[in-house]
Parts: structure tokens; sequence; C-alpha cells
């Protein structure tokens, strides 16, 4: 798995390594989702799940550009964000199921991901509210003059939050090196897009604010990986923040394993066409077209990401709960620094 | 680190005491000789509010901090409150200690989802693997018909949400040292200031000292009655114990200092001692601090109870801004006076 890479400049096309990464990380994270989906019914992971198929390609695209030490927030629907940043899926699964060793002991479950030395300060699942905590990670490297970025990851519905105008006048006001990820998957919840916005062009919110901003095909991780690159290399070079918007879509429901369509949420249609255009599924062809890939070294590739994703899962169920006692444990720093 | 060489002492000078143990500064002067040395020493400190750098520089409490330390780290806000917030916390989180002023604590309700949902959970909600070492200061006021949104006495809410920890100074030196410590705190801590006061003038060391969080200032020792109040009502306490003095009635005046943690051995043991119990809080009556304050004594200490236990508080209403009704809603010394009378005459 590709987790970070040295800034790409804005033109030149990927090498090999770095598609071949990509498709390991969209895959890696279309698996890990897909395992969840699996254990599920067994009833032991017992904490709501978020999932992100259908968009991992923006996952990927943009975090093959961070190095180790940036920042990166994300939201409720975070687990392909950790994966591509490198957490190890190990600790994310103990954590789903709520066992000791997982990245909060046991009191985050799958919404609250944690990993500084990833450069991930934890995850809030109120909309929006994580948003200027990335812009707060970046005005921090800011004043300390540390050479970092932030990646800000959000959906559309966050679009609507106050949180997100006010930190994204903040950040153009001071100039801080953010970039703004919004995964654009038309829904919140179930509410449609449409319902929801009068203007359905979100980056040209960032606009308005003077921030330089993207729309794209959330779908294609090469366009997600070009568009990325410029952004992070604008944020690096102390140009500012700088705007993405990924369309893309969620193939499952807002929340847990299940597809929604038969209860109404949305059309069968919409979910069907956009499953056509599958994001994995398509840049694995055109890795194999291109000859970067053959289809043994990709059906051997997810062997392996199988085969560690079994190990993770297993060795995560047979990690200790957390001592009852830890309930009222932690509520506050230890006040001496 | 820079903090640890920071004397801790919860011992005031006595104001009665010699020039040689500190000088005498005003109130603003203390809080922002509290900013000057936590800036000094410690690059990851900084200052933002909407005014710190205006020449009214927040009451005189950060006034011409940004000529000295610059624009970068003393520095004005969009008006944003949730957002802002937000920007503190994740400062915070990646390392800085930011100091955020509010110059009236109404504008707080606009950052209650940062507050609550995020800085006072994130310690505990990741595991202890993260802390939020934030502090927010706002400052209430109260007459000139500042009304219902422009004078809130909000600790009530706030004091309700674990995670975060809730200061309310009322001396010269302890607005110094309480802001210190909490700069000095991994926590994140909101200190309730009181325009009144800024009225206040007090002998104040030169060097950098915290008052630790979660210790109570025994004000005034008293055998009859115990008198718990917080920020500007601990001068309203003391002056109607002067009063009982006169009539041969010992008031103890207890100052909590800081709300959360909350010092109940020190406010326990005097009412073990007095057997009677008054708590002025300026906050709404109904679910405030005043009752958990009153509900603590009649859990742990009813026995040594001589009389119920009375509240002082603001009552369950908004602020109204004309000048007679204002003087109708504000509680303060005739108020504690009073309640001291009714615990008195139950035996």
């Amino acid at each position: 798995m590709s987790t970070s890479s040295d800034c790409a400049p804005a033109s030149p096309a990927p090498s090999r390594d770095v598609l071949r990464g990509l498709l390991e990380t969209m895959l890696f994270i279309r698996l890990f989702e897909e395992k969840i989906v699996a254990v599920y019914p067994d009833q032991d992971m017992k904490c709501p799940v978020h999932l992100c198929i259908g968009q991992e390609a923006v996952a990927a695209g943009v975090i093959a550009h961070l190095r180790p030490g940036d920042y990166l927030t994300s939201t409720h629907r975070n687990h392909g964000h950790c994966l591509a940043k490198g957490v190890d899926p190990g600790i994310l699964l103990a954590e789903f199921f709520g066992r000791a060793s997982g990245c909060c002991r046991g009191k985050g479950g799958s919404m609250h991901p944690m990993s500084p030395e990833h450069g991930i300060l934890g995850t809030s699942a109120i909309v929006g509210g994580g948003i200027p905590h990335g812009v707060g990670h970046a005005l921090a490297a800011f004043l300390r003059g540390q050479d970092a970025i932030s990646a800000v990851f959000f959906g559309d519905g966050a679009s609507e939050e106050g949180s997100f105008h006010e930190s994204l006048n903040f950040a153009a006001l001071k100039g801080l090196p953010v970039v703004f990820v919004c995964e654009n998957n038309h829904y919140a919840t179930n509410s449609p897009l449409g319902a929801r916005q009068p203007n359905p062009d979100v980056h040209r919110r960032a606009q308005g604010y003077g921030i330089p901003a993207e729309r794209l095909d959330g779908n294609d991780v090469e366009a997600v990986y070009a568009a990325a690159g410029r952004a992070a290399a604008h944020a690096r070079a102390g140009l500012g923040p700088y705007f993405l918007e990924c369309v893309t879509y969620r193939w499952k429901g807002h929340v847990g394993p299940d597809c929604d369509y038969e209860k109404g949420c949305r059309p069968k249609d919409e979910l069907f066409d956009w499953m056509e255009r599958c994001p994995v599924k398509r840049f694995q062809s055109r890795i194999e077209d291109a000859g970067i890939m053959d289809a043994a070294g990709t059906q051997a590739m997810i062997a392996a990401i199988s085969a560690r994703l079994d190990a993770a899962v297993a060795w995560a169920r047979g990690e200790k709960y957390p001592d009852a006692a830890e309930a009222v444990l932690g509520v506050y720093a230890p006040a001496e620094v | 680190m820079p903090w640890s060489k920071i004397t801790e002492t919860s011992l005031e000078p006595a104001s009665d005491g010699d020039d040689a143990r500190g000088r005498i500064l005003s109130y603003p002067e203390a809080i922002r000789e509290a900013l000057a040395q936590s800036l000094a020493i410690d690059p990851a400190v900084f200052v933002m509010g909407q005014g710190v750098d205006d020449p009214s520089g927040m009451f005189g409490a950060t006034r011409g901090l940004h000529e000295t330390f610059g624009a970068d780290r003393v520095f004005d806000t969009p008006l944003a409150e949730t957002a802002l917030t937000g920007v503190a916390v994740g400062a915070a989180l990646g390392g800085m200690r930011p100091v955020y002023f509010h110059n009236r604590p109404d504008f707080l309700y606009l950052a209650m989802d940062q507050l609550a949902n995020h800085a006072a959970k994130w310690h505990y909600m990741f595991g202890g693997a993260a802390c939020v070492p934030l502090v927010l200061w706002a400052c209430t006021g109260r007459g000139w018909g500042s009304g219902a949104q422009h004078s809130q006495a909000v600790q009530g809410l706030f004091f309700q949400i674990p995670g975060l920890k809730l200061v309310m100074p009322s001396t010269c030196y302890d607005a110094k040292g309480l802001l210190i410590a909490a700069i000095k705190d991994d926590n994140p801590v909101l200190i309730l200031d009181h325009r009144f006061n800024f009225r206040n003038r007090g002998y104040v060391p030169e060097e950098m000292y915290a008052v630790p969080l979660g210790r109570a200032a025994v004000r005034r020792e008293g055998r009859d009655v115990t008198v718990v109040a917080a920020s500007h009502l601990v001068m309203d306490a003391l002056r109607a114990a002067e009063e009982f003095a006169a009539q041969g009635v010992s008031v103890e005046v207890v100052d909590p200092r800081t709300l959360r943690p909350l010092d109940e051995e020190t406010i326990l043991n005097s009412v073990a001692k007095t057997g009677r119990l008054v708590v002025a809080d300026t906050g709404w009556r109904s679910g405030g601090v005043a009752a958990e304050i009153c509900a603590l004594a009649a859990e742990r200490c009813f026995d040594a109870l001589k009389a119920p236990p009375r509240r002082v508080a603001g009552p369950d209403l908004p602020t109204p801004a004309g000048c007679t009704l204002e003087e109708a809603y504000y509680i303060g010394k005739n108020e504690i006076v009073a309640a001291v009378r009714g615990v008195l005459k139950q035996k």
C-alpha cells in the first residue's frame, strides 16, 4: 500500500509504481470494508459502521500525496482515509470490536479513529466538526514553522454547516496550508443533495472565499491523483488553501453493511449506474490494459490483502476487552505538563 | 518544558500585608501579566479573539500584547465562534496552547459544539491518546442595560460538561495565578470572569506562579454559617460577613475558585464545622451551580446540617435591560444577608 510519496510535480504522469500503489490502496480499502460486511452479521462488532465502498479513489488519490508528517482530518466515514494514511487495519478493527488494543482503547468505536503517528489527531462524527480542526493543525504548523500540510476530508452535507464556511474563510484569510477535500456522494444520510442545496457545485463556495477549487470525477483515481498533486503543491509552496470537490457515490446505506435502495432511500437504477462506474474495477482494467500489471498480478495483490485482513480480524477478535474500571478513567488529562 | 518550573501556590498574600510580597496591580494588569509571561516562556502559547489587538485590548487584559509578541501570536479573529473554537482545538491538538478571548460569554453558545462535542470529549474518546490544552476566557458584563444577550451568567451550562474545567476567579492574585494554571493545564479550561472584578486592585507577585485548579480558598473563617460564593459575589459575601460580625454572628466565606474540578473537601469541611450553608451564584437558580453545591452538602454531610441549605442565585429569567428591572433582577449582598438570616432562624 502506498502511504506516502514525494510531492508529485503537477504535470508529469505518475510512475508505474505510483499507479500500482493507487490500485493497492483502493483494493485494500474495498476489501477492508467488504470484510466488515462479512463479519457484521456475527454481531460482535457492536458499533455503527459507515462504509466508503464506491468512494475509494478519493482517499487513495489524495492521500498518496501526503507525507508522514502531514495532518489528516476525516469524518464518521473514515476507514478509507485511515488505511490510506497507513493506519494498521488490526488496530482499527480492534477498536470497532471494542477491544483494549484498539486505537482508542475501546472508547471511540468506528466513528472516532485516532493515530497521532499518522497525523490523525482524532476524528469527529459531528458533521462539519472536524473541518476547523484540520485548519487548526495547519495553523499550528504555520506558527511553528513546520513543513506540513493538512488534508481535510468531509462530505457534501458538511458543506451546509456553518463551520465549513467559517473554516474556509479563516484558512483563506491566513493563507494556511490546507487541502480541503469534499467527497460529494450526493447524500447526507438519506437526504439527496437537491433537497438540501440550491446550487450543487460545492466547489464554487470555496471560490467565493478566493480559494482555488476544482470539481472532478472522484471515481477516476488518476484524475484525483493529478488534482491532489496540484492542491498539495499549492499548499506546500505557501500559497494557501486549495479545494477539491470529488464527485463520487456511496454504494451502501448511510450506516451499516446493507444497501438502502430496498428501503426506498434512493433509486435502484441510480445505484446500479454508479456501480458500473466502480472506481476500483475501472482502474484495475486500465492498469491491466496498459500492461502495468496483469490479471494474475492483481489477483495476487487481492489474495495478499485478503490474507492480511483475515489475520487482522482474527487478531482483533482475540484481543481483550478493556477492564470495566477503565470506563471512569481518562476524562481529564493529567494536569502536569 | 518551561511550565514545570512554575511554582504552584494556593496561598494569597494577605491584602493588608507589606509591599515586599507583591506589587499592587489592577485586575486587567494581572491578567495581562499572566499572558505576557506565558507568551514569553512558551512559543506554543498564542492569544486570539475578536478585539485582542484593538486599542481597548479586552478591557486592558490583552492591551499591546500584539506589539510585543507579534501579530502571528496575538491576533484578531473573524466573527466565527464555532469554527474558530474548532481551529483552536485543532491547534491545541497540533501541540499549541491557544488562549481564546471572548468579551461576552453569550457568544460561547456559538462555540458550544466545539466545546461540548469536541474539546471536552477528546481526551476520553481517544483513550488518552490526545489532549486539548486550550483556554477560553469570557467576561460577563452587568448593568447599563446590557440585557438578555450581553450579560448572561452561563456557568451552570458549562459546569455540566465532563472533560471541561471551569474557573471563576475573584481576586487579582487569582486572576493571574489561575490563568497561568489554565494555560499550563493539558485540558480545555473555560475561565468565566466578570467586569465587576475588573475594578479590583490587589497584591500580585511579579514572578510566574500557578494557583492550582480545584483548590478553594477560605476567604474568611467563621463558625456559624458557611457562605460559598464565586467571582464578584465573594466580595458581597465578605461584606455580608462583616455586617454579621457586628451582630456577633461568625460567617465563613469559601471561594471555590474553580467549579470543575470542585474542591468538595474544603466546602464539606466548612459545612461540617458551621452546620449551615448558603451558596451564592450569579447563574440561573434551577439546575445550576448553587443547586449542585447544596446537593453535595445534603448528600455528603446531612447529619452536620442544622438547617436546609439555601441558594442565592439568579432568577430563572433572561436579563431585563431597563435599569429598574435590572435592579430587581440581580442578586448581591442583600440577598446573601437574607439567606444567612434564614438559615440562622432554623434551629
